[in-house]
């Protein structure tokens, strides 16, 4: 049987491909607010139990599963949008993508070797297809908020990859990196917030007056 | 030899006996989930009965074609059936390759039943022909990469040794593979049988039938042929959702059949109770589904090549 | 000490936003500015040795950085005097306060000699730019803002997973120290395949902080909308922090002996950088779109120079000076000719040198300077580095370079000379605009600092130079 820390981690992917294809926005927000709870589960269970380690996990998850999801939808409500419209390329070609980059992810992951204790892991795939899945996500939606989604899941493929040193890196780093997140998003839903006001709209299609 | 006679006799029988008693079951549960009584459980059993004994109405628009419809849909069922173990209970037939062999014999009866509906001229029947090839084109891939996981994961090629108690080691090394397979297994019996949330078989507004439609020029021993075919095919695909997760044989064959017909009624409880809870899906979201599906089957396969 | 760098803009930025006058603020800027540049010219003049396995510290590289960061902050003050009284009904609470914040930020930046420390600075530098931007808080900004905010997000994401990756390549030997020292010190024996792909994304990551192309997409947006003098500190100040965090890259390498992947990397990056600001000024109606191109160019010409290696390196440490520097003139008469003509774009602006005759001479005197003409500073750094790209034997790479130099040439000067010479537009002093040694003072200064330093350099500037470049060079 695999170890619980790589089923969560198996977990991820499904929810990775439940965003790609969801076009409800309520349904996403709480979808990556899980998927950030299970992560802060994860560093929390890979490492042996210290105060350091309480304190990233608990930080993750309030930050991640209660706190983002929170702004963002204060966000909607300010604006009453529900539902993302048809992404720039379909969200059949987009699932596919995000699954080819999946089984690349896995079939690619052995040549970045883990040393001997983390051996048999899961992190290296299921962190790149985080990250595609985040990338795919902020490249090809229509609407700013699902942007700034993708960017979290961006950030939670970049927090994976952390997992892997969280007994090794020094706390401030990671109360720093869980900070900027913070005020970043908190700075997007400002900006949302002045996009929706601006054009009585939340689409990325209107900003686009500014080319040569 | 005897051991596929006890075999051949068990199929028979479980195939005859069984499949009605699924969809009374099926019945049953979503009347209870309305507050219902609903129809006796061998209400099927009577109707089959009744049809095979009237009389039928055929349009003159129709050719052999409309014939051969049902009688297709009957056999294939039965044959494919002579491949598939029943949990634990072994196939009588089998050769290398016979899971290429039995998909096709679904894609065959499906195939006949269209071209019956278009047969007979009707735009109605025509669309939900449309429908169900589409939908059945795109659970194709999902059911292959199920069959390709438990071939990879038992190294056998005929159907007989990809269930059962030949996964019990690979339940040990690849449970979450086997997880997801059962999953999208589910799905594909769902889609194949004209399921809600896929298809409903209850609706009477011809616009948003798919395969109710296609029956509905069918009437007498036709019909019969038709709903006896449909509740063998539930049968023989739910066999092989049930044959991922009975690991264990109990060497005994009529505890295995009664341990297999179990499984069975559990999975046609099941099916009653999604049919209850949930709506017919958008006719949009449903290819989207179905490609979800496949996607997750083949991630499964992926997690066994790593 | 040096910690005053940062702790002297908080402690102002505090006070600019508990400040309730919109009358005096800008004061407090210029202030905070002076108080800055003299801590730093102080700094300069006591230099403490950086302590090894200290997490802040000041090297030549960093000595140098802050002393141009901190200069130009100094002039865009004092062209803030001026600049904000004129704007006096918007109200500039945030947009000081933002200003202070950005400057400590840069000035954390260019102290830190941790990874980490590094990243949180250079995203902390992102956030505080962002309402900068946003100042004139039209469409267009809201736009320029968003696509800022995002493109180096996503940057500053893929720069920490580069830092992780590095981090997961010393293992197992145990502990890992993101500290600049212990890096260098052990990354002979660090873990190839992680490191490789940790520089990988830092070299993304970063660059689009830069503005290396391909991922220069902000910089058009985000310099056209924002107000002068910010652009002058995003042209001047934010690119030199994020090329100072890319050479603490480029010197992790080195000492892991990896320098040819490092060096390659560069030189492929400059040389797509050059291409794309030289498809991107040709017929360039807007003036500070173009001014970001020429910003994307000049960042391609940098890191050249770091990826040649040798005397090229010193080319671009001086480059980095006059880089800035220019830029500064550039975007601060820029602004001018824009607040006179309440337009940038070159169908609406015509005959600057009638009406604003000031501004649009050092407007000229600035594209001169900054396409690389003598007797600049511009003419002698880039000089020097064509000279490291020849005598390392890149013939083709030289010969690349001129054309498109004198492409980038051609182009700018089409736009420049249309805006400033000729009769004057129907839109002539639309915004009732007049030249005042506020608005004047600052760019003619910066641009006779560029007139020095191509006539002579002198000694103790040649010495911070030579010494920065050491620090990038020198293979431990």
């Amino acid at each position: 049987m695999e170890s619980p820390t790589n089923m969560l981690l198996l977990l991820i992917i499904p929810i990775n491909f439940f965003i790609l294809g969801s076009s409800r926005l309520g349904a996403c927000i709480r979808t990556t607010a899980l998927q950030g709870s299970i992560l802060a589960l994860i560093s929390f269970l890979m490492h042996p139990v210290s105060g350091h380690t309480l304190f990233l996990s608990g930080s993750a998850l309030a930050l991640k599963g209660v706190l983002m999801p929170n702004l963002l939808f204060r966000a909607i409500r300010q604006v009453q949008i529900r539902r993302e419209i048809e992404p720039l390329i379909g969200y059949v070609p987009t699932l596919i993508l995000g699954t080819l980059a999946m089984a690349g992810a896995f079939i690619f992951s052995d040549y970045l070797p883990l040393i001997e204790a983390h051996r048999g892991s899961l992190i290296i795939p299921v962190g790149l297809s985080t990250l595609v899945t985040g990338f795919l996500m902020l490249t090809t939606r229509r609407k700013a908020l699902t942007q700034v989604l993708g960017y979290l899941i961006f950030e939670n493929g970049v927090f994976i990859f952390g997992i892997l040193l969280a007994d090794a890196m020094p706390l401030m780093v990671e109360a720093g990196i869980l900070l900027d997140l913070l005020v970043a998003i908190f700075v997007m839903g400002i900006i949302i917030n002045q996009i929706n006001r601006e054009f009585s709209s939340m689409d990325v299609e209107d900003l686009s007056s500014l080319r040569e | 030899m005897t051991l596929i006679i006890t075999h051949l006799f068990w199929h028979l029988f479980l195939l005859f006996g069984l499949s009605p008693l699924l969809i009374g079951v099926i019945g049953k549960t979503k009347a209870l989930f309305g507050g219902r009584q609903g129809l006796p459980f061998l209400q099927p059993y009577f109707d089959l009965l009744k049809l095979f004994q009237k009389g039928m109405v055929l349009s003159r628009t129709t050719t052999w074609l409309f014939r051969a419809g049902p009688i297709v849909g009957f056999t294939a069922p039965v044959i494919a059936s002579l491949f598939v173990p029943f949990g634990n209970i072994g196939a009588p037939l089998g050769f290398d390759g016979d899971l290429i062999f039995v998909i096709y014999l679904f894609g065959l009866s499906r195939f006949c039943t269209a071209t019956a509906a278009l047969d007979t001229g009707s735009s109605f029947e025509g669309m939900g022909a449309v429908r169900e090839v589409t939908f059945a084109c795109m659970v194709e891939p999902t059911l292959l990469f199920v069959l390709i996981v438990l071939v990879r994961l038992t190294g056998s090629f005929s159907l007989g040794g990809l269930f059962g108690s030949a996964l019990l080691p690979g339940w040990h090394t690849a449970a979450p593979s086997l997880i997801l397979i059962m999953v999208c297994m589910f799905f594909v019996v769902l889609v194949e049988n004209c399921r809600i949330p896929f298809d409903d078989p209850n609706t009477h507004l011809e616009l948003t039938m798919i395969h109710e439609v296609m029956v509905l020029d069918h009437s007498g021993p036709d019909l019969g042929m038709i709903l006896y075919g449909s509740a063998m095919k539930l049968l023989v695909l739910g066999a092989m959702m049930v044959g991922i997760i009975l690991p264990i044989s109990l060497k005994n064959q009529f505890l295995d059949a009664l341990v297999f017909g179990l499984g069975m009624l559990l999975l046609a409880v099941l099916i009653g109770v999604i049919e209850s809870v949930m709506a017919r899906l958008h006719m949009l979201r449903i290819p989207q589904l179905l490609i979800g599906t496949s996607l997750l089957s083949f991630f499964a396969l992926i997690l066994l090549l790593r | 000490m040096i910690t005053l760098l940062v702790l002297v803009p908080v402690l102002f930025a505090l006070g600019a936003y508990l400040m309730p006058s919109d009358r005096l603020r800008p004061r407090l800027l210029s202030v905070a500015g002076f108080v800055h540049l003299v801590l730093v010219l102080w700094i300069l003049a006591h230099p403490v040795p950086i302590t090894v396995g200290a997490w802040i510290g000041l090297d030549p590289l960093g000595r140098l950085v802050v002393l141009v960061v901190s200069l130009l902050f100094f002039c865009c003050s004092i062209y803030g005097l001026g600049y904000l009284r004129a704007r006096l009904h918007w109200g500039n609470r945030i947009f000081i306060t933002c200003m202070l914040l950005f400057l400590a930020a840069m000035s954390l930046a260019v102290m830190a000699r941790h990874l980490g420390l590094l990243w949180v600075a250079v995203e902390s530098t992102t956030l505080a730019s962002a309402p900068l931007i946003y100042y004139n808080r039209n469409r267009l900004s809201i736009e320029a803002t968003w696509k800022y905010l995002l493109l180096c997000s996503v940057g500053i994401a893929l720069a920490m997973l580069g830092i992780l990756f590095v981090a997961y390549s010393i293992l197992p030997a145990a502990p890992i120290s993101l500290q600049l020292d212990d890096l260098l010190a052990g990354a002979a024996s660090y873990s190839r395949p992680w490191l490789r792909t940790g520089f990988a994304f830092l070299l993304v990551g970063f660059g689009t902080k830069v503005g290396l192309a391909p991922l220069h997409s902000w910089k058009p947006d985000a310099y056209g909308e924002a107000p002068g003098m910010v652009g002058a500190l995003l042209a001047g100040g934010l690119t030199n922090i994020a090329f100072l965090a890319l050479l603490r890259v480029m010197q992790i390498m080195a000492a892991a002996g990896e320098i040819e992947v490092a060096r390659q990397s560069f030189l492929i990056m400059g040389g797509i950088s050059l291409f794309f600001a030289a498809v991107f000024v040709i017929k360039q109606p807007d003036i500070k779109r173009l001014l970001a191109y020429s910003s994307v160019e000049h960042m391609g010409i940098m890191v050249i120079g770091v990826g040649i290696g040798g005397i090229a390196i010193f080319g671009a440490m001086l480059h980095l000076v006059n880089n800035a520097l220019v830029k500064g003139v550039l975007f601060l008469a820029g602004s001018n000719i824009n607040r006179c003509f309440v337009s940038k774009r070159r169908e609406e602006v015509a005959g600057a040198i009638a009406v604003v005759p000031a501004s649009a001479a050092l407007f000229i005197a600035g594209f001169l300077a900054v396409t690389g003409s003598p007797p600049f500073g511009v003419f002698i750094s880039e000089f020097t580095i064509l000279r490291g790209v020849f005598s390392t034997g890149h013939f083709a790479l030289g010969g690349y370079f001129l054309v498109m130099l004198a492409v980038i040439f051609i182009g700018m000067g089409s736009t420049v000379l249309a805006v400033t010479l000729g009769p004057p537009s129907a839109r002539a002093n639309k915004g009732k605009y007049r030249d005042t040694l506020l608005s004047v003072g600052p760019p003619l200064f910066m641009l006779l600092l560029v007139l020095v330093l191509g006539l002579y350099l002198p000694e103790p500037v040649r010495t911070l130079l030579t010494e920065a470049a050491g620090v990038v060079g020198v293979i431990r």
